[in-house]
């Protein structure tokens, strides 16, 4: 008894321990997110070149333990060989001092920066849960387990083979591992279910471009235009609502705008991903030029070559993300419309996106799952509220009032049936 | 089980052994890669197991590659400026006018992004009623052709050299004609501006003419018109006034003058309405099977030489003062006995026309007419039909002339003479001597000859006007720009002709001054543009005054017509006409609707005649190789000899011909002056189609559609694509028809047997057929159930669904060499049924697509669930999930499943993969259709299917979400009442319903349960697979008993049963 008791005293001061610990980090870090965001998100993010290197595995890059402390107190003073290539790496931009920061301060972001994992957007989720970590511990916990079964069966087959010989039992000598078929029947086995599972998995995802998020022949922040000036998307996508291709401007439609603005002077800072700078201002250029767009005398270009369009403008070729397979219809105003979506529903916070990227999947099981948990905007024949389309589907209502079923999704109009999207 | 037997070939009727043979080896398929196995099968060939890996491997490799290759980079390129009215991806609308050498229907264009692709019929013209033809469909093919010119040119030695641009060319042609006699050669024109033009054109340049000339010509009639009432003109026909229809020969339906306008007016009087309805009568008297005749109540076979015989002798039983001719054949002569009583009955309500363009005939059924009280009532001389306007003597004196030098410059548009002239060697060497200008869009034979040569553009490039009836006015505007540098030909007359310094000098602004002016102000200009029409108020009726005076020497005439042996008539099919749409693959492949052959013309004889003369003998049991005349496409040929003209053509025995009568289409055989620039020139479609029989056409003042022939037996033989003997229904009934005093009489009658058979198989007393019949669930459409519903008696045949269909839906062109294989994709084809009589058969036309089957049988086979049924009753096919196992198409009951045997569409994704196949198993017409040119006629919302995939009618499903998501925006369920599917927008006489049989207010469910519910069946409705489209039975309005059945040896005996 006294054996067990010991047992789960060491069991409950463990416990114990980490929770506190675990509280402890909690609350440092909670200090350094809220500094960290306070001071430092203007310039820096922790995962990405932002005006400011990325702070993520700042501790593998900086020379030694204290000189974190001198720079962020002082950055323009330091004058040593990292300090220096920092510097002309993000020239002509120095970083700000913030002598006020107490040592723990610096800890506590610094802390934060260290424990930093990517935020779960809260926009809905697309598709399957992320089960990527769970698997990842299931097949270490399977390989161990296996492992031990493979020995205990080993040492079984010893014994045995020991107490029979003591017995005066005799066995044939015995095949090794290598050679035994059982066990090599069971590792082609199991190489062919592992095999298989990957070759599927990947063929199932041919053609797939989650996070695609190709280079457009110009810098176009939807963050700059729909994020923090707020323009509608319909204003440019106004196919949308109207067609099943929900439009890419055309381009006298950008220069609805920019005709009168022709410099970027916006707070958010263009970056892109590899972390180069990009000039908004040059852009804007570069969409003078497919316009032909004299930004001098504030006119399009002559049309000399009477071909109906000024000289020198053509369309631009924007690298189309969403790609949707051609025996797939897609109506972006049934959607809209209709099923009164959010565009950020399928393209994620388009709002946030400096260079748009692809933000679902688009495979035929995520739109599947989608109509099967939508619920349509059913007619209400008491208060006539809803889609009055609805008003002939008799036997829902009736069910609907017999409480045999509490809400019509998309699923039960037929939203999952072949023809909807396929013909 | 009906009594009645209805077959679609000899072989059905008689169940020969090589028809069950046939039949019971359903998909006769040689397949391709392994063919050269021989029947030895694949374990026995050489090297199996070594070809095996080799493929594996191969098939292994290149998938691994294809996999590893990175996803392509695709762009989106938006417009520069997009114009207001596209929105992309939604499509627009616009008012038009097909017109063709005269035929002349009001259309509405669907334009998507900016591209044409499908024609619909104009609801607002009361002319056509919203119809439209199997050519107006195929039209918007045409503009995609890529024969079509592109640039002004110049002919130099051999060859044609561009002109670089039209002022160029203006400087180029205009002092070439000037001081020249002109002749402007074109077929009818019935554009008031362009009539105008002309006129201005000819009053620039002294001693010119204006010729109009039709391929196949109204001459005759106009002339005795002329000679009758003083007027060279044709006047508007009333066939929906007419209570008695008499037709000699005229294919009014099929193509005579303006089918799509008498298809609409024919049917009114066609529908069963009420609970005593009254139909017309129709009574055809003619020398071949036409599809008019293989419509009408009652029909009677002559030889092409007594057509004058027949109008006269029915002329003289009307009271006419002439003596009837001795008619020798007793049928024929109580059947102008009845047609004779049944006109005399309904003086005032009757219609006599005629086809031949023989002046005296005209003449004497002018006299009919004026006998039976036409004239005023079913005969409107208050408003002339416009459609063909061209005197034979004209053009003779044309060709003559211009030999001669009376004439210096000839300016051709839209006519092709040195095809289809009669003498066109003369009309060729008459060419040669003058100036010659071609406005033609195509290369064609003519175009070929000339000098210069100045495109113009096709009619949905152009802006334009037609007036087809006297006060009734159809607009055409551009619904695309250019697509080659092509120039209105009035543009160029404008610019040949206007004074110098004019604003008038282009069609367009020509077109919109004339208008503007005509109509008053530019709201009424805009409002006319938008509808398309520009009609009056009130439809004006009158009569012309007759003038007998030609009638006795038009009667002499016609007792001196002496016939011959054989004789061979010269007809137009329904789907190529006269030629000048030869080259469109979607009519090429558009199966004759009474002998079902595609690509080819053929001689058409009767079973008594290809006996006689062949000792084919179709209805010969015991005959061996006899009776494997219609299961093979290869079929014997003969040599016709008319004056000095031969040609060899095969042998289409069909029910129903004239025992001495041959019956051969036009519009066949183009082909350039060196056969090697056909497939280039005229086009890869047209290249090998038929035979041209253009020459063989007479010339006695009027051109002669008929000739005293001399037939010989070639013992070759010719293969011919047709797709009547691909289908078997088993002998399963799938047609109920009855005559109208029987229905009258009791209207259940018509359907007994069906309730009877439906009751029986019910289980357990109960009164539910669709649940309780059945071992299956019955699912609930708790929404929408989609159903259609065709009415057999309205359904001509006229075959303007199938094309409609096929542009809709980018149902694939296979080819002939398909074709023959029985592999034609059509998802909507029209099956004909003979019944009755041998040789003077009554024909019925079911138009046959997927039923929609609420207990699908090709679902429950589907391994892969690649066919399955929605909650709306559709049964729905997935191409993406299908693999081709064909399991479906087995175990569909009314065969109308089609499997993509190879690629037809270049759908697959290596380019070109098909052209190995050329020559040996495809067509070069297929590569026609993968041209890029031509498959901007696709239509973007449909899939367009890949090889090893099963496909077939999807109701329009796109038509269907369309108007649906329509109205879920408008939140209004009644908008779902707007859904058409293709075939039923295209069908001229509304033959076809569509919608949601759920809603008790919809067209559809009033025809199942109200209006109709006694005519109202299912096809093979016992298999209880439950379909969605039903048909309504044929009321013939005949004293005979319809249908007559059929013992196993061969007697015939009335069938009273079925008619009480």
């Amino acid at each position: 008894m006294s054996r067990y008791r010991k047992i789960f005293n060491r069991l409950f001061t463990s416990i114990f321990l980490v929770v506190l610990l675990s509280i402890n980090v909690e609350s440092l870090a909670q200090d350094g997110a809220a500094l960290f965001k306070a001071n430092c998100a203007s310039c820096h993010k922790v995962d990405k070149v932002f005006t400011g290197p990325a702070l993520q595995g700042w501790k593998d890059r900086v020379p030694g333990d204290g000189w974190i402390y001198k720079w962020i107190a002082n950055p323009a003073a330091q004058t040593d060989p990292y300090a220096t290539t920092l510097k002309a790496q993000y020239k002509p931009t120095v970083m700000t001092a913030f002598p006020q920061f107490k040592k723990e301060d610096v800890d506590a972001i610094m802390k934060y920066v260290d424990d930093w994992k990517p935020p779960v957007t809260d926009v809905p989720k697309s598709g399957a849960p992320d089960g990527s970590g769970d698997s990842l511990l299931f097949g270490i916990l399977t390989l161990v387990l296996a492992l031990i079964a493979f020995i205990l069966l080993q040492v079984n087959s010893n014994l045995r083979k020991l107490s029979d010989e003591k017995e005066g039992v005799m066995h044939p000598e015995p095949v090794p591992v290598y050679k035994n078929k059982t066990y090599l029947m069971a590792g082609i086995l199991l190489l062919f279910l592992v095999g298989g599972f990957y070759t599927i998995n990947g063929a199932v995802n041919l053609g797939r471009q989650k996070n695609y998020q190709p280079e457009q022949p110009i810098f176009y922040s939807h963050q700059v235009h729909a994020g923090t000036n707020q323009i509608s998307c319909l204003y440019c996508h106004g196919g949308a609502q109207d067609s099943k291709q929900a439009s890419i401007p055309s381009v006298n439609q950008c220069m609805n705008c920019h005709k009168s603005i022709n410099k970027y002077e916006g707070p958010d800072v263009l970056v892109r991903d590899d972390g180069s700078a990009v000039d908004g201002t040059a852009e804007i250029q570069k969409l003078y030029a497919y316009a032909g767009w004299n930004e001098t005398t504030k006119t399009y270009n002559p049309d000399n070559n009477k071909d109906g369009i000024p000289d020198g403008a053509r369309p631009i070729e924007w690298v189309k993300v969403h790609n949707l397979p051609d025996h797939v219809y897609f109506n972006h105003s049934q959607h809209i419309k209709v099923g009164k979506q959010d565009c950020q529903t399928c393209h994620g916070n388009i709002q946030q996106m400096p260079e748009v990227y692809q933000f679902t999947e688009l495979s035929m099981g995520w739109c599947i799952n989608c109509h099967r948990e939508t619920k349509v905007d059913f007619y209400n024949k008491d208060d006539k509220s809803g889609n009055k389309f609805y008003s002939i589907y008799e036997k829902f209502h009736n069910d609907l009032k017999n409480h045999k079923m509490d809400s019509v999704t998309v699923e039960a109009i037929g939203g999952t049936e072949c023809q909807k999207c396929h013909y | 089980m009906s009594k009645k037997k209805y077959w679609q070939s000899f072989g059905e009727l008689n169940q020969t052994e090589s028809f069950q043979e046939a039949s019971k080896n359903e998909f006769q398929e040689e397949l391709l890669p392994l063919s050269d196995l021989d029947d030895k099968g694949i374990m026995d060939a050489k090297t199996p197991r070594r070809d095996f890996l080799k493929y594996l491997g191969f098939s292994t490799a290149a998938a691994a590659v294809a996999a590893s290759c990175e996803i392509p980079v695709r762009r989106a390129v938006p417009y520069l400026n997009r114009p207001d009215n596209i929105i992309p991806g939604v499509a627009n609308y616009y008012a038009s006018t097909y017109v063709n050498g005269g035929d002349t229907i009001s259309v509405v264009v669907k334009q998507r992004d900016g591209r044409p692709i499908k024609i619909e019929g104009n609801e607002l013209s009361t002319i056509t009623n919203g119809g439209t033809s199997a050519q107006a469909q195929a039209s918007v093919l045409d503009l995609y052709d890529n024969t079509r010119l592109r640039y002004p040119m110049e002919k130099t030695g051999k060859g044609f050299k561009e002109v670089p641009g039209f002022d160029a060319f203006d400087k180029m042609v205009a002092p070439a004609i000037v001081g020249k006699n002109v002749a402007i050669l074109t077929g009818t024109i019935n554009s008031p501006s362009t009539l105008l033009i002309i006129k201005d054109f000819l009053a620039r340049y002294p001693g010119s003419r204006h010729v109009q000339y039709d391929a196949v010509s109204y001459s005759g009639m106009l002339q005795a018109n002329e000679a009758c009432y003083g007027k060279k003109a044709i006047p508007s026909y009333h066939f929906d006034k007419a209570k008695v229809i008499v037709s000699l020969g005229a294919d009014f339906l099929g193509t005579w003058l303006s089918p799509t306008e008498f298809n609409n007016q024919y049917s009114q009087n066609r529908k069963v309405k009420g609970d005593k309805p009254e139909l017309s009568q129709h009574f055809h008297f003619e020398s071949m099977m036409s599809l008019t005749g293989s419509n009408a109540d009652d029909r009677y076979t002559h030889k092409p030489s007594e057509t004058g015989a027949v109008a006269l002798a029915l002329l003289a039983k009307l009271g006419g003062a002439v003596s009837a001719p001795s008619i020798a054949d007793a049928k024929l002569a109580k059947g102008i006995d009845t047609a004779a009583a049944a006109l005399t009955a309904n003086k005032g309500a009757a219609l006599v026309v005629c086809g031949s363009n023989d002046v005296n005939i005209q003449v004497i059924v002018n006299a009919i007419n004026e006998a039976i009280g036409a004239n005023g009532t079913s005969i409107n001389w208050a408003m002339t039909s416009n459609y063909k306007n061209g005197i034979d003597g004209d053009m003779a004196k044309l060709v003559d002339d211009m030999s001669s030098g009376a004439v210096g410059a000839v300016l051709i548009n839209g006519v092709n003479p040195a095809y289809s002239f009669s003498d066109s060697k003369k009309f060729k060497d008459a060419l040669s001597k003058v100036v010659s200008v071609s406005f033609n869009g195509t290369m064609d034979e003519t175009t070929e000859l000339c000098k210069y040569i100045i495109p113009t553009h096709h009619w949905l490039e152009s802006w334009g006007d037609a007036e087809p009836k006297t006060g009734y006015f159809s607009l055409m505007q551009p619904t695309i720009n250019p697509l080659f540098k092509t120039r209105a030909f009035e543009t160029s007359l404008l610019k040949w002709s206007a004074p110098a310094g004019s604003l008038m000098n282009d069609y367009e602004t020509y077109f919109k001054t004339f208008w503007n002016a005509k109509l008053g102000s530019t709201d009424l200009y805009d409002k006319a543009l938008q509808d398309g029409v520009v009609e009056p108020v009130a439809m004006a009726v009158g009569a012309a005054s007759f003038n007998g005076g030609a009638v006795a020497a038009a009667a002499t005439a016609i007792a001196a017509i002496k016939g011959g042996a054989i004789e061979v008539v010269f007809y137009q099919k329904v789907s190529v006409g006269n030629g000048s749409q030869a080259n469109n693959p979607w009519l090429q492949e558009l199966p004759d609707p009474v002998t079902k052959v595609t690509w080819d013309n053929y001689a058409m004889m009767s079973p008594a005649m290809a006996k006689s003369l062949l000792s084919l003998d179709v209805m010969n049991q015991a005959g061996g190789n006899q009776s494997d005349y219609e299961v093979h496409p290869e079929k014997p040929t003969v040599k016709i000899t008319v004056g000095k003209n031969v040609v060899e053509l095969p042998v289409i025995v069909i029910p129903g011909m004239n025992v001495s009568t041959i019956a051969v289409a036009v519009g066949y055989g183009r082909a350039s002056a060196n056969p090697e620039d056909t497939k280039n020139n005229i086009g890869r479609s047209a290249n090998g189609a038929g035979k041209n029989v253009y020459p063989m056409v007479g010339f006695n003042g009027t051109n002669s559609y008929s000739a005293i022939a001399t037939v010989e037996k070639t013992g070759n033989k010719y293969p011919l694509a047709q797709t009547q003997v691909h289908g078997f229904t088993e002998s399963r009934p799938v047609i109920y028809e009855t005559n109208l005093k029987s229905y009258n009489a009791n209207p259940e009658a018509l359907l007994e047997e069906v309730t009877k058979e439906r009751e029986a198989i019910t289980i357990g007393g109960s009164k539910d057929f669709v649940k309780d019949a059945t071992m299956y669930p019955d699912f609930e459409k708790p929404g929408i159930k989609w159903g259609m519903s065709i009415d057999l008696n309205t359904c001509t045949g006229c075959s303007a669904c199938v094309v409609a269909c096929t542009a809709e839906n980018n149902v694939s062109v296979v080819g002939k060499m398909q074709v023959q294989r029985a592999h034609e994709m059509h998802w909507l084809r029209i099956d004909r049924y003979f019944t009755g009589d041998l040789e003077n058969p009554d024909v019925v036309f079911q138009p046959m697509l997927c039923q929609h089957c609420d207990n699908a049988p090709c679902e429950n086979v589907c391994p892969v669930a690649a066919t399955n049924h929605s909650s709306e009753g559709l049964n729905q096919m997935t191409y993406n999930r299908c693999i081709g196992t064909r399991y479906c198409a087995n175990n569909c009951p009314y065969k109308v499943r089609r499997f993509n045997w190879l690629d037809y569409t270049g759908a697959d994704s290596f380019p070109d993969n098909q052209n190995p196949m050329v020559g040996t198993y495809m067509d070069e017409s297929v590569l026609q259709m993968n041209d890029d040119l031509t498959r901007m006629v696709l239509n973007p919302d449909v899939t367009v299917r890949s090889r090893g995939v099963i496909e077939k009618c999807s109701f329009c499903v796109q038509r269907l979400q369309e108007t649906k998501l329509e109205a879920k925006k408008q939140g209004d369920p009644t908008l779902v009442r707007n859904v058409k599917t293709a075939c039923m927008q295209a069908c001229p006489t509304h033959a076809i319903s569509f919608g949601n049989v759920n809603d008790k207010e919809s067209d559809v469910y009033k025809i199942r349960n109200v209006d109709q519910k006694h005519r109202s069946f299912y096809v093979m409705e016992q298999l209880h697979v439950l379909p969605n489209v039903s048909y309504l039975a044929k009321v013939r309005n005949t004293d005979r008993h319809i249908g007559v059945e059929e013992e196993q040896h061969g007697e015939k005996k009335q069938d009273t049963k079925a008619h009480v």
